[in-house]
Formats: structure tokens, sequence, C-alpha cells
């Protein structure tokens, strides 16, 4: 039932998936296992750790990013109505007006809740 | 047959109404009685009575203008399947106008006298109210009657034999709250109907071979077919007929059956005078002179008819010389004359027969009433008697303990002539009548009896002959003992004659009774030319033997030997207060079997009743309830339906479905909670169930 | 495309262009209204939606493609965006009341609501994949945030986090669907794949069929399915119930208009193989839903399994979907059981609203104790509620119940009929359990007299028998807003 042509990239992936399973199983069955204090450190370039492995990030970071997508997007919209401008006239304008006002919206509202504000 | 009907006209459509007036009456009063006095509901009741009798005239008239020539009045299709068509259809002969006059005419004489006899009998019996109710009775009786006579087919005649049958039953138990333990007047009235119920399966299986061999139950057509069939199979028509006895029996008091009749009186006395003497129990014999057709074909049915009739009239006669009860006597009387008249129809004598029927209607419907006249005067004295103690209760008490005053009881009477001036003139001419005097209406219906037994059947002759003796020294008998001597009570002493609403019918009937023999008088032979017209229809030859000295001078003779008996016996020496009756002394123990009615109720009881009762109940006991009910419904039926109900209910009910309806419940439940534990709330796992759904489509899509 | 073909287009979609900036406008105004005044949105947001439902009713009788095809106006369209609007709307009038007094009165949630509508709206409009994912996303984001409104209320959080995280997974398997047939037809346009398909040169039809059958996985989710309903019953509960109530109805609606739209119009040729799955789906719903149903005590996640039975009993009809003759029927049959369940739901959750009290008490069936003594008008109009989920009459969840196993036995499919027949009667079990609650048991439950919420029970209730009566005219409109778009 599956296509030929689809057949190797299965046996390949069959494969690598049996594969990395084996080693990890087998290693995990045969492998010497004496455990100390020390080996159960998390490693950190040879420092000693100070505090939990995962360290909270403030929610703000996210914040941050969440806009800094929205104007990636824009960017992605604006460049190619830039450079085709001229050929779309006012219908190219008026389609990245509604865009920009639509996004403007939004930037108003993240901007007057405080998304901006680092503190 | 229909095509009769354009013919039909005049006074003849008036036919259907003979049923419909009496009808109309019963329902007047059956509707709006209740609100009306007692006297207009009598009133209403005998001019329905009374019109009936009028259009009977008029329907005689009407025959005989046209020479006696039958007529049939069509009225309703009633029953078609098939080849079996009967329709109701009145027939108009002049045997049936015959009857209508009889029914009609004595019955309104009847419902007169019944006016005033009732309004004193609701009073002594204690309820009004059924005054209204037993004029309701009294009119259906008529209809049903009218309907018997009066019918065009078999069929027709079996509604209005049990019809009156019904009515019968009905007026015996009027008072059936009443009488010995209270249950004795509807023990009398179901034995009225149980016996006449055996005479009954005669007369459905007279009708059905009827059917079966003639295919048609209209008169007409079996008449005319009967000469065929009796040619080639003459053992149908003797089997048809001898059928036909056996309803007879019953409903005209023969031999075997008769012993119904007697516990007839305990119905009221005008009830016992219309049904039980003058007209209902003389169906049998107009069935048979209906039948004649039949019976003339069968010599051997008519002598076995012949032979019960003689014996009947013998038997009965010798059974009512030894009854104390004013009506027992008279209603073995009864039984006695009707053996006369089957007797006659039975030889053939069929003019003979009706003729008695007629002379018998009058003369017996007199006596009866008269009889009824006597009862209630006693009542009345009965009832002066209590009042002159009624200031003194001590006595009273006492009085208690005693038996109960029976006002029929002839032992109680005497004396009463001086007393009921009309009764006992009336009854004088009734006996008479009954005891063949010359020239009252008995004498020479019976000697016509006699004269054609002679000729015809030696046997029966002599039955007749001996049982004619006894007649008159009955009657004379009762006539000493009621109403001459000296009082034996006190009622008797203080007895009143009844009003004249009783006392005028008693007359007319006492004229009747008297002349009656002028219908039918040796020579003119008048009833038997008018009578001959329906049987001639049937090419039934109907010879009229000539008067005959030696028969009427030994029956006149017997007669007035039996009255001075009697005389000798009752009159010489009036019976005291308390005697025994002097018969006893001379005949032992034969008057010990006549007072006993010769054990014939014993012997019904020993032979018949007893075993019934026992089979019934080796029926009810073992077979219906040990049997059928304790072993078969309770263990095979029962017990294994409760075995398999178990089995359902323990094994399939609880074991499979409770268990799926539990399952259901309880498992899904557990199903449920199972589940739940699917919903562990980690989104890895909800992703998971995601994925796996996805790898599961898309394998079903792959790999299909 | 020229500026007039645009603003012309614009025009055909002007319920949902108009919608939308009236979103962008309340978004505006809810910054500039003091926290204690956000319930001026709501008043506000239901006239935006007021207005819609006039907009689209003016739009009857049209039928355009818009936008190169991607959008359509149409009577299936019109049909779904008055049902979204009157969910909307609904949304509002459950939430006035409760928001203030479970201290959530952000302006956000009416927002967010109106957002999640213009979403819905183009989902029924959908004429293209492309479209049908937007719409998909449209739909849902806002939901997501909605599930976690009662934030910092961790049940609330958690809701919004789990519904995100499944409904972002589920959506790239509708991505991934509709990359396979874009791969196979070479275009997403649903006209396009028709013909596409119909002439011959599908690139490998069993690619497509897998691409189908992604794409259903995509969208059972948002109807909640088995296997992929898990997110439900927690989302439900843990969301605010006025978000429940309106996400529940909207959201299920949105996917069956996406599921009918991909299915009857763009995917009839696969019909012989989805047929199946949509046949082991819809009776592993109706059985999971109705029988885990049994086991529920809270109120909310009793409705959630409700609601997951329900999905079963619609997506039980679309079994019926690939014969040409039933189709239609089998969508009107839908549709109108989708009406009847979304007047049940409501009426419902308008009675879970005014029982629910603060940090989710009230909502155990307990609760419901003594209903029908003290506040007899709601006890009746909840049975009533419950009796139209069961199915029984006279109420429109029987006429729905009636018009769906009709098409199915139709089709022939017995086996599916019996078990819906079979599972309808364990959900007497629950449902009716309900009822004893409320009329058997001794209690002194406390209810919040609003007016939105009783009215929106008493209308609901009334309505549920009083449409019986108008079944036929119902479904014969629902019929023709099917034949009119396909």
């Amino acid at each position: 039932m599956i296509p030929n042509e689809y057949l190797p990239i299965a046996v390949l992936f069959i494969l690598a998936t049996g594969l990395a399973a084996l080693v990890i199983i087998l290693g995990h069955a045969f492998g010497p296992r004496r455990p100390t204090a020390r080996k159960l450190m998390p490693y950190e370039s040879g420092m000693t750790p100070i505090g939990p492995g995962t360290r909270r990030i403030r929610v703000a970071f996210y914040m941050i990013a969440v806009d800094f997508i929205l104007f990636d997007i824009e960017v992605v919209f604006f460049l190619p109505w830039a450079v085709y401008a001229r050929e779309l006239s006012y219908y190219g304008l008026l389609v990245i007006g509604i865009f920009t006002v639509l996004l403007l919206v939004g930037f108003i509202y993240a901007w007057k809740k405080g998304a901006l504000e680092w503190e | 047959m229909l095509s009769e009907t354009a013919t039909v006209g005049g006074i003849f459509s008036l036919a259907p109404l003979v049923v419909f007036i009496p009808l109309a009456g019963m329902i007047f009063n059956m509707l709006f009685g209740g609100r009306l006095s007692q006297k207009l509901v009598g009133g209403i009741a005998s001019a329905a009575s009374g019109l009936t009798f009028v259009i009977a005239v008029l329907l005689g008239v009407a025959l005989y203008n046209q020479h006696g020539e039958p007529v049939v009045v069509p009225f309703l299709e009633w029953i078609h399947i098939g080849a079996f068509q009967v329709d109701w259809a009145f027939r108009v002969d002049t045997l049936s106008v015959t009857m209508m006059l009889v029914v009609a005419g004595v019955g309104t004489l009847i419902h007169v006298y019944s006016v005033g006899y009732m309004h004193e009998d609701v009073i002594h019996q204690g309820d009004p109210s059924r005054f209204r109710r037993f004029f309701v009775f009294m009119n259906l009786f008529i209809a049903m009657m009218m309907i018997l006579v009066i019918g065009d087919s078999y069929l027709m005649l079996f509604v209005g034999w049990e019809g009156v049958g019904l009515c019968s039953y009905l007026l015996i138990g009027f008072w059936y709250e009443k009488g010995e333990n209270g249950i004795g007047n509807a023990i009398a009235g179901n034995k009225a109907f149980i016996v006449n119920r055996i005479g009954d399966v005669g007369m459905l299986l007279a009708m059905f071979t009827l059917f079966w061999v003639f295919g048609t139950l209209t008169f007409d057509e079996v008449f005319e077919l009967a000469p065929e069939i009796a040619a080639t199979t003459p053992a149908y028509i003797g089997l048809i007929t001898l059928f036909m006895l056996v309803g007879v029996t019953g409903k005209s008091a023969q031999i075997p059956l008769y012993v119904w009749l007697p516990d007839a009186m305990a119905g009221p006395t005008p009830v016992s005078a219309l049904i039980h003497a003058a007209t209902m129990v003389t169906a049998g014999v107009y069935l048979i002179a209906r039948s004649a057709p039949l019976y003339t074909l069968v010599p051997e049915s008519q002598n076995v008819v012949a032979l019960v009739g003689g014996l009947t009239a013998f038997f009965a006669a010798t059974i009512a010389v030894g009854q104390n009860d004013i009506k027992k006597v008279l209603a073995y009387s009864t039984v006695s004359q009707l053996g006369f008249m089957v007797a006659a129809v039975g030889m053939g004598a069929f003019v003979a027969g009706m003729f008695h029927l007629v002379s018998h209607a009058f003369f017996k419907a007199l006596l009866f009433l008269a009889s009824g006249s006597v009862i209630q005067g006693m009542e009345r004295g009965h009832h002066l008697e209590h009042h002159a103690h009624e200031h003194d209760l001590k006595p009273r008490k006492k009085k208690s303990k005693e038996p109960p005053f029976d006002p029929q009881d002839m032992r109680n009477m005497g004396g009463l002539a001086g007393r009921m001036r009309t009764t006992y003139w009336v009854y004088i001419v009734g006996a008479l009548a009954l005891a063949g005097i010359p020239p009252l209406s008995g004498f020479f219906s019976k000697d016509e009896i006699l004269l054609e037994a002679s000729h015809l059947n030696t046997t029966v002759y002599i039955l007749l002959t001996i049982a004619a003796f006894f007649t008159a020294f009955y009657m004379g008998r009762q006539v000493w003992m009621v109403f001459l001597g000296q009082p034996r009570s006190a009622a008797a002493e203080k007895a009143e004659e009844s009003p004249a609403v009783m006392t005028l019918p008693l007359i007319i009937l006492a004229v009747l009774a008297f002349f009656g023999g002028l219908l039918n008088l040796p020579g003119p032979h008048t009833f038997g030319h008018w009578l001959e017209y329906t049987f001639e229809a049937f090419h039934l030859e109907m010879e009229t033997l000539p008067f005959s000295l030696p028969v009427a001078l030994i029956s006149t003779l017997l007669a007035v030997v039996g009255i001075l008996l009697a005389w000798m016996f009752y009159g010489r020496q009036p019976l005291e207060k308390g005697q025994e009756d002097p018969l006893r002394g001379i005949l032992g123990w034969i008057f010990t079997g006549m007072q006993r009615k010769w054990w014939v109720d014993e012997i019904y009881h020993f032979l018949f009743v007893n075993p019934y009762i026992q089979l019934s109940h080796v029926f009810a006991e073992y077979v219906d309830w040990r049997f059928w009910h304790d072993w078969f419904h309770e263990v095979v039926l029962a017990g294994s339906f409760n075995q398999f109900a178990r089995f359902l209910n323990f094994r399939i009910d609880a074991g499979i479905i409770d268990r799926i309806a539990n399952g259901l419940g309880n498992g899904t439940q557990q199903i449920a909670g199972q589940m739940r534990q699917i919903q562990t709330g980690y989104v890895r796992n909800y992703a998971l169930s995601l994925f796996l759904g996805v790898v599961l489509i898309v394998g079903y899509i792959l790999l299909r | 495309m020229s500026i007039q073909e645009f603003l012309r287009d614009l025009t055909y979609l002007l319920p949902f262009t108009y919608l939308v900036s009236w979103a962008a406008v309340l978004l505006i105004v809810d910054l500039f209204l003091p926290d204690d005044r956000k319930g001026l949105l709501a008043p506000l947001a239901a006239l935006g939606m007021a207005v819609g439902i006039g907009l689209s009713i003016l739009q009857v009788g049209q039928q355009q493609a818009a936008f190169n095809g991607l959008a359509m106006v149409d009577g299936f369209s019109i049909f779904m965006n008055v049902l979204f609007l009157g969910i909307g709307l609904v949304g509002v009038a459950l939430a006035y009341d409760y928001l203030k007094r479970m201290g959530l009165e952000r302006g956000e949630y009416y927002i967010l609501l109106v957002f999640s509508i213009t979403g819905m709206m183009l989902m029924g409009s959908a004429n293209d994949l492309i479209m049908v994912f937007l719409a998909l996303e449209l739909l849902s984001i806002p939901l997501y945030v909605l599930s976690g409104l009662a934030r910092p209320q961790q049940a609330s959080e958690e809701a919004g986090i789990k519904y995100f995280l499944m409904g972002a997974f589920a959506s790239g398997f509708v991505v991934f669907g509709i990359a396979l047939i874009f791969g196979m037809t070479g275009t997403t346009s649903i006209p396009g794949i028709v013909s596409t398909v119909s002439s011959g040169t599908l690139l490998n039809p069993l690619i497509f069929t897998v691409g189908g059958g992604l794409m259903l996985v995509g969208l059972g989710f948002k109807v909640a399915v088995v296997p992929f309903h898990m997110w439900t019953p927690d989302v439900y509960e843990g969301a605010p119930s006025a978000v429940t109530a309106f996400m529940s109805n909207g959201a299920k609606a949105a996917g069956f208009a996406a599921l009918i739209r991909v299915l009857v119009v763009a995917l009839p040729s696969i019909a012989t193989d989805l047929t199946p799955v949509i046949w082991i789906i819809a009776a592993l719903t109706m059985i999971l839903g109705n029988v885990v149903a049994i086991a529920q005590r809270n109120i909310k996640r009793l409705l959630a399994y409700s609601s997951i039975a329900h999905a079963g009993y619609i997506l039980m009809v679309l079994v019926a979907y690939g014969s040409a003759g039933l189709a239609a029927q089998a969508v009107a049959a839908a549709l109108f059981y989708l009406v009847a369940y979304t007047l049940t739901n409501f009426g419902a959750w308008a009675v879970v609203i005014a029982l629910e009290k603060k940090e989710g008490r009230g909502l155990m069936l307990e609760d419901y104790s003594g209903l029908g003594n003290r506040h007899m008008g709601l006890a009746v109009a909840m049975t009533i509620f419950m009796l139209s989920f069961t199915g029984v009459p006279p109420t429109l969840g029987f006429v729905g119940k009636f018009y769906l196993f009709n098409v199915v036995i139709e089709g022939g499919y017995i086996w599916l009929a019996l078990i819906g027949v079979l599972t309808s009667l364990v959900s007497a079990y629950y449902y009716l359990r309900v009822v004893v609650y409320m009329f058997m048991r001794d209690g002194e439950p406390e209810v919040r007299r609003d007016v939105w919420v009783n009215l929106t029970a008493g209308v609901t209730a009334a309505g549920l028998v009083a449409l019986t009566i108008f079944a036929a005219p119902l479904f014969d409109w629902a019929t023709r807003a099917v034949l009119a778009g396909f």
C-alpha cells in the first residue's frame, strides 16, 4: 500500500530510531552504575552550580518576544509591499493600511497595558 | 310466501299489534309506572290486555269472513343465513286466533282481578313497590304468549316458548324472599325453570332435527314437505315428534316432568290462574295441535303421546285427592286435566283437545281466582283476628311459637260459604264444570275426549275415565272442606268477601265456565268446524264422532258417584279442627302415598337430583378442584409456570438480565470510573491520546 | 484585483469585516475605561453583534465568492453567521453579571469573545483551506486566552495552557493535512480541490486521503470527539463558566461548520475512506462521552462530557455525507441539531452560572438538591434542558435527534443508529439524576438572581418546547441554507 518511493525513508526512519533506542537500552542494561554525589551533579562547565537547575524567567521576556514577533511579521509584510508598492498602487496602499491599522490597534493595546514596560 | 304480502291487508295488518300492545303496556308501566297510582298501573296493564283481546276478536271476525282461510302477515326479516330463512311473520288462522282469544280474554279478566288481588297481596307481603312489577311481568307474559301462538315458524314459537318460561320463572319467584326458609319461592321458581330447560332440550332437538330434515322451520313449508318425508323415512318424523313430546311434558307438566307445576303455586294466585292453569301450560297442547300434520303421520308417536297424557291425567288425579293445600289440589287437577288434553291431541282428537283447552281455561282460571279470593278472605280474617289481639302483647308471643298461620290450608277453612257468598257460588260452578256435570262446559269438552278415546285407544279411555271419577271426588272434597261445615280456625270465622274488582271477573268466568259448552255442542260442532279450517289447510280429515250416550252416561255417573263419595266422607260429618282425614283410615298407605305425591319428588331426588349433586360433587371436588385446580392448575400449570418463572427470575433475569442491567448500571459506573482514570490531567497524556488517534486514522487509511 | 473589487469583496463579507473593526474599536475603548466600568463593554459588544446579525440577515439570498474565492457568502455562511452572532449575544448576556460577581470583570472578555466570533464567522464563509486554518486560529486563540481569564486561579490558568497546547498540537495536524492536500492537488481552494479530483489529476490519492484524515483530526479536536477530546473536561471545568458556556457552543458550532465545509464540499471523493473512520469516531464518542459522564459529580465536567457525547451525535450524521442523496439532508440535520444543542446547552449553562459561587463552589450535583422547592422556575427550566439533552419529547432535542437518526438509518447505518439510541438511554441516567437531585433531595441552594441569566434560561427553555411546533419550518430553513450553499 505504501508507495515504493517512500519506502527507503520509512526504512531509514525505523533504523535510526531503532538504533538509537537500542544503544540507550543496551547501555542502560549493561553499563556499570556507581553513582556518587559528584557524578549526579548538573554539569555547569566545571563550576559548582548554585540554585535549582531550571530558573524561572520573567514573563516580561515573553511579552517582549511576542511584541517582537508582531513587528517581525509587520516587516515581513511591509517589505514585499514596499518593493511592489508602485504596481499595487492604491489597492496595495489600502490593504497595507488596513493591516497597519489593525497592527497599530494591537500595539496601542499592548503599549497601554504596559507590555513594553520592564518594571 | 312474501307474495302473500300484497293480499294481506285490512284487519289482518293489525296482527302484529297483539304482540306490541302488551309490550307497549309493559314498557309504559316500566318507565312511568313508578309515578302512577296502583289503579292506573293496573288499569293500563288491563287495558293493554283488553285491547289485545279486541284485536284478537277483530282477527277472528275477519278470519270468519273469509271462511277461515289462514293468513300470514309478514312483519320483519329476521334470520337469513344461506338457505336458513326465518322471518318475523304472524300466522293468523283459526287455531292461533282461538289461542289468542283465550289468552287475551282470560288474561284480561285475570288482569282486572289482579288489580284487586295484588293490592292486598303487596300489603300482606310488605312491599307495595312490587305492584307495578307484577303488571310489567304480566304484560310481558301476554306479549310472549302471543308470540308463541301467532308465530309462523317453530323458531318464533320457540321464542315465545322461552319468553313465557322466563315470565313464569319471574312470577313464581315474585316474592322471592318469601316461602320456606325465606327461599322457598325462589327455589320453586328455579325448579320450574330447570325442569323446563330439560323440556327445552327436547324442543331444541326437535327443531334441529326439523331443520336438518326439512331445511326450514316455517310451518307451511314443513307441513307441505312432511308427507313426502314420511313416505321415505318416517323415522325422522317420529324422532321429531317424540323430541317435541319431551318439550310438551316440560311445558305442559306431563309425566315425567310435571313436578314443577305444583311448586309453581308459590307464585301469586292470579299467576297460577293465568300462566299455570289457563294459558302457558297449554302451550304444549297447542304445539301438538299445531304440529298435527306431523303427528298424524306417525301413529306410534301419537300412541306414546296419548299414553303419557292418560297416565298423567290418572296419576295426578290420585295425588290431588290427598292434598290439603287449596291451590295444590287445583295444581294437580291442572296437571290431570292437561293430561286429558295431551291424551286427546295425542290420539288425533285435536278438536276435542283444543275444546277442552278452552273450557278448562274458563273453569280452571275461575277456580284458581276463586281460591285466591278464598285465600285473601282467610288472610283478611286472620288479619282481623290479629287486630283483636293487638292490645294484648303477651299472648302473641305465645302464639308465635305455633306454626305460622297458613291461609291456603283447607284444614283451617270450613264454613266459608256463609261468609263469602259470591266466591262460594262461582266456586260451585267451577267445581261442577271440572267434575264434568252436564250441562256445564267441562262436561261437553271432557265427554268429547272420552268419546274419542273410547274409539281410538281403550287403555287411555279407561285411565281417563278413572281420572274423571277422581276429579269429581277431589273437587267435592275440596268444596266441602272449604266452604261447608264449621270454621276450623279463627281466621275462617272472620273471613271476608273480596271486593267487586275481584268478584266481577269471577262472575264473568263463571258464566263462561257454565255456558262454554255451547261452543261445541254435539251436533252443530261449531268449534270443530271453526278449527277444521286450519287443519284442512294441510289436508287433515277431521271426522266428527256422533254423540255417544253410553260414554256420556258413564262419565256423568262416575262424576256423580265421586261427588256423593265426597259427601259421604266430608259432607255428612264435616271435619273437626285437627281431625285426621277420614280417607286415611280407609285407604291407609295409599292415602299417604296420595298425600306424599307418591314420593315422586323424593324418587326424583334419589334418582336424579342426588346422583346429579353427587356427580357434580365428584366433578367439582375431584375433577375440577382436586384434579383440574389442585393438580393440573396448581401443580402442572402454576407449578411449572412458577418453575419456569423461577428459572427466568433467578437464572435468566437475576443471572443474566440483571447482571447485564446491573452491569449496565454498575458496569457503566465502573467503566466510567475507570475511563475517568484515563483522564489524568497531564497534557502529555492528552497529546499522546491525540497522537494515537492520528496514528490509528492514518494507519487505517494507509493500510486499508 | 482593483480597489473597487476589493471594496466590493469587503462588503460581501461585511458582517465579518464590520465586526473585526468593531472589535478593534472595543479594544481601544477598553483601554480608556476605568477598571470598575469595564461592564460598559458588554452592551457595546452586544450592540455590535446585534448589528452584525442585522447585516447578515440583509445578505439572505446572496451567493458570492469574495477575495478570489477565498471566502463565500451563501446560505450556509449566513445561517452560521446568525448562529455564531446569536451565540455571542448569549455569551455576553451570561457573562455580564457572572464576571462582576466573580471579580473577573475584564474588558478583554468581551473583546476576545467578539474576535472569536469573527473567527467563527470566517469559518462559516471559508472557501479555501488556508482560510479554514486562519479562521480556526482566529476563533481558537481568543478562546485559549478566555479559558485563562480567571488568572491567577490555578484551574483557569491550567485550562488556558492545556487548551492552548492541545489546540496548537491539533492545529499542526490541520496544517499538515492542508499541506498534504495542497501537495497532491496544487491548490488550497475548495472548488479547486474538487475540480482537481474530478479531473483525475490528483497526484496521489492516498496522500490526499491522509491529508483529509489529518484535517478530520484537527477539526475533530475542535469539536471534541474521541480520541481528541481529552482537553475538554479539564478546560470546561477550569475555565470560567461563562467562557465555557460560550466556548462549548461557539467552538463546537464553528468546528462543525468547518468539518461540513471540508468534508462535504471539498472531500466528498474520499467519503468511502473517511466514512468508516467517522463511524468509529462517532460511535466511540457517543459511548465514551455518555458513559464517563455518569461518573461525574461536578456539573461542569458533566456538561463537558455531555458536550463530547453530543459532538458524537452530530458527527454520527456525517457518516452519510458521501452519499449524494443524503448529504444535504445530513448537513441539514446536523445544523438543526446544532441549533437545538446550542439552545439546550446555553440554558443548562445559564442554570449552572446562576448556582455557581466563588472559588468553584456550587458546582456539585449535591448543590442542586432542593432546587425544585426553592426555585421552581429554574428547576423546571433545567429539567427541560436535561430532557432536551436526553432527547425526550416535547423538546427540540428530541426533534433534532429524530432527524439525526432518520438520516443515519436512511443511510443504512443501523448499528450506528443503535449505538446512538442506546447511548441516549445511558445518557438519561445522568441527565435525569440532575432532575432527581433538584426535585427529590432536600437542600437549600442559593441562587443568584440575575435578569439576563434568568432570561436566557427562560427563553431557551420556552424555545426548546415551543420550537418543536415549528420544527418542520426550522428544518426546512436549515435544509434551504444547505442547498443554497452546496
